[in-house]
């Protein structure tokens, strides 16, 4: 009797396992690329962004912005022929050890171009495999330059750490600030390369630095806050992940550290106001963009983002339940219209033909000039803009733009 | 260069974090006691304990929802018992391990799934918020309520295994189930009893902890899970007082290393170097008692 149960449960799974899968797939199919029944030609690009874990909001966030531009501009003509383009998304869960499986999801897909992904470790971890596999990588918002260092094939529209870093020591020394703590999650590519860039930086002006650092899923910082209040420092630089954020203002608040903090581009996302609350005074941060610029294509992009996260609510709450632009989903649509732009140059699916098309390609998005790319692959982006946050709105609130001379 | 209360805080900061280390202790150790089972889920009935405080104080006010929690809670790690353990009992004790994993990458996945991966604000609960001053110090109200619950509740069940029926027949369990199957004990019933303290437990160290840190994620019972469960092999496994007694050295511990911005990455090290120690030098742990195999 018992071995029939088993039988019965084992056959149950394994229906559910295909129907499952198929199902999936089909509806993917038809919210993506509704006619692809016709015989119409299909290109996949890759969304290699993380929908969960430590960076999970800013995916999401970015992967709007990729979805959105997708709306905007769904095919793509080659050779004559109109291709509709389909956008394979993979969750790589914002973390090193998941985000080669997951590239690798891309790859068998046979993706043409991968877009993304948030968060620098998972790119360095995951660049090898795109190279191989000789698919161009266009990364929307890893700022470290590992990224793209030594690997041909992965480009990136935003600006970089040291450059990042600078901005906001140089915007630190100028507040009077002297004495600063450098807060850093082990692990974390972008986290540790941030911080030491801004130390670096900072010492350079003739500030003090204080570096700490924290295990990553660390959620207990009284001891860390505790200690750095009697250090007796002026700022505290702490560039982590957006799950971290809340937990690192709200507890330094607590153990009585009143001073500014500041983060970089990570910490432009609203759940982090939502999580910190009335702690969340006093906070500084670099972002890619303002959603008040004035530029056409800028203003164009926000009303149209706004408009269409407003169709849907499901598309609110992955931004973080408000109708905020947040830069990366700004990126995002940039990254995408790169990509197109580089699939006509290139008048190919191939892979290598479209990364050859990158190298000269000049694109100018809604967060400027992001293609041109140099040696490295990264775009020429040469400016910050440094935002607060405004508690009375629940917003980040744009204060100025920095460069660095 | 630190004044005395700097260390009187620090001290404060290690004693609430073993506290709420000790609260999912118990419901390791406890488990393993009458089951000789690492009940892996437990970190996880911790986290579904914050989330469901999170959906269920939403829609009412929080001191409603607060019992609500608690019992939810109980029903999770009862029926966690009934589905994915008792059927395994007479199975060799690695599968009701491995089920017991399984268990925890399905509320962990289930989870990640429900909330779509992302943290979510923990409700604000007043009474345990609110900050009060001692001399010269400010903390939240928790940090002095947290080890106090604690000793209440670890004095209460211990006086309940030690003084009343079911104490007794949990003991008995513990000792030899077939013997104690045969004085006419209800093994299944008294099981269940044991996930019901253990729940309930992990549901109030739960809200404690989660008012301290105030968010959630789907893997956030996976850490203080471990620590635990390092607390609970430290302080000897089946042993409450031991388990009580893990929990707040490494708490305690743990807190001083962080303060030191030099050694602060070594928190985490030190929890499992201890780990390691303990199995290899004293596999027993501090109280626990040494197993002879019956023949």
């Amino acid at each position: 009797m018992k071995r029939y149960i088993a039988l019965f449960l084992a056959c149950f799974m394994l229906v559910a396992l295909v129907t499952g899968c198929s199902g999936s797939s089909s509806s993917s199919n038809s919210s993506v690329a509704p006619s692809s029944s016709s015989s119409s030609k299909v290109i996949k690009i890759g969304i290699f962004e993380p929908a969960s874990g430590m960076n999970g909001a800013g995916g999401k966030q970015e992967t709007l912005g990729i979805r959105y531009a997708h709306s905007v501009k769904p095919k793509v003509t080659i050779g004559g022929v109109e291709y509709t383009i389909e956008l394979v998304e993979v969750d790589n869960q914002s973390d090193n050890s998941k985000a080669g499986s997951a590239a690798q999801q891309l790859v068998s897909e046979g993706v043409s171009v991968v877009l993304g992904s948030y968060g620098s470790g998972v790119s360095i971890a995951a660049g090898q495999i795109f190279a191989d596999a000789k698919i161009p990588a266009i990364g929307a918002s890893c700022t470290n330059p590992q990224v793209t260092e030594g690997n041909p094939y992965y480009f990136r529209i935003c600006f970089l750490d040291p450059f990042q870093g600078t901005v906001m020591a140089n915007f630190a020394y100028d507040m009077g600030l002297r004495k600063a703590a450098v807060l850093t999650e082990a692990g974390d590519d972008y986290s540790v390369g941030l911080g030491h860039y801004f130390a670096q930086a900072f010492e350079k002006l003739g500030g003090s630095v204080v570096n700490v650092q924290f295990q990553s899923g660390e959620t207990d910082f009284s001891a860390t806050m505790a200690s750095l209040v009697s250090e007796g420092i002026d700022v505290l630089f702490a560039p982590s992940s957006i799950e971290s954020a809340p937990l690192i203002i709200k507890q330094a608040r607590n153990a009585g550290l009143t001073c500014p903090i500041m983060a970089g581009d990570t910490w432009e996302n609203e759940t982090i106001i939502t999580n910190a609350g009335d702690a969340a005074y006093d906070v500084y941060l670099s972002a890619f963009f303002d959603p008040n610029d004035t530029s056409a294509a800028a203003k164009e992009f926000v009303e149209g983002f706004t408009e269409w996260l407003k169709a849907d609510n499901t598309r609110l709450t992955n931004n973080g339940g408000s109708t905020g632009v947040a830069g990366v989903s700004a990126l995002g649509y940039d990254a995408y219209m790169v990509a197109l732009a580089a699939i006509e140059a290139a008048q190919s699916t191939d892979g290598t033909a479209i990364r050859d098309a990158l190298v000269n390609l000049k694109y100018s998005g809604v967060t400027g000039e992001c293609a041109s790319f140099d040696e490295n692959g990264d775009a020429a982006k040469d400016m910050a803009y440094i935002k607060t946050i405004d508690l009375e709105t629940g917003t980040f609130k744009f204060l100025q733009t920095q460069t660095v001379s | 260069m630190h004044d005395f209360f700097y260390y009187i805080q620090l001290l404060l900061a290690g004693i609430t974090v073993g506290s709420l280390y000790a609260l999912i202790a118990i419901g390791y150790t406890m488990v393993y006691g009458i089951l000789r089972l690492i009940n892996f889920a437990h970190g996880d009935i911790f986290m579904a304990a914050g989330f469901f405080m999170i959906f269920i104080s939403a829609t009412t006010s929080i001191y409603v929802s607060l019992p609500i929690v608690l019992i939810l809670t109980v029903i999770l790690g009862v029926a966690v018992e009934r589905v994915a353990y008792r059927p395994l009992r007479e199975a060799p004790r690695m599968s009701v391990m491995i089920s017991a994993i399984g268990v925890s990458y399905l509320l962990q996945n289930f989870a990640t799934y429900y909330t779509g991966g992302l943290a979510r604000p923990y409700p604000v609960i007043p009474f345990l918020t609110r900050e009060v001053t001692i001399g010269s110090m400010t903390v939240k109200a928790l940090t002095i309520i947290t080890p106090v619950l604690t000793v209440i509740l670890v004095v209460a069940l211990v006086l309940l295994i030690n003084r009343t029926k079911i104490g007794m027949a949990m003991r008995a369990v513990a000792k030899d189930q077939n013997t104690a199957r045969l004085m006419g004990i209800k093994i299944n019933n008294v099981i269940s009893v044991t996930f019901v303290i253990g729940s309930f437990l992990a549901a109030v160290g739960s809200i404690l902890y989660f008012s301290n840190y105030e968010q959630v994620t789907p893997t956030a019972g996976a850490m203080p899970g471990l620590k635990a469960f390092v607390a609970a092999v430290f302080g000897g496994i089946g042993s409450i007082p031991g388990a009580v007694l893990g929990a707040y050295v490494i708490g305690i511990v743990e807190t001083f290393i962080k303060a030191n911005n030099d050694y602060a990455i070594f928190s985490n090290a030190f929890t499992f170097a201890l780990l390691i120690i303990i199995l290899v030098f004293r596999p027993h742990g501090l109280f626990g008692e040494k197993l002879t195999e019956k023949v």
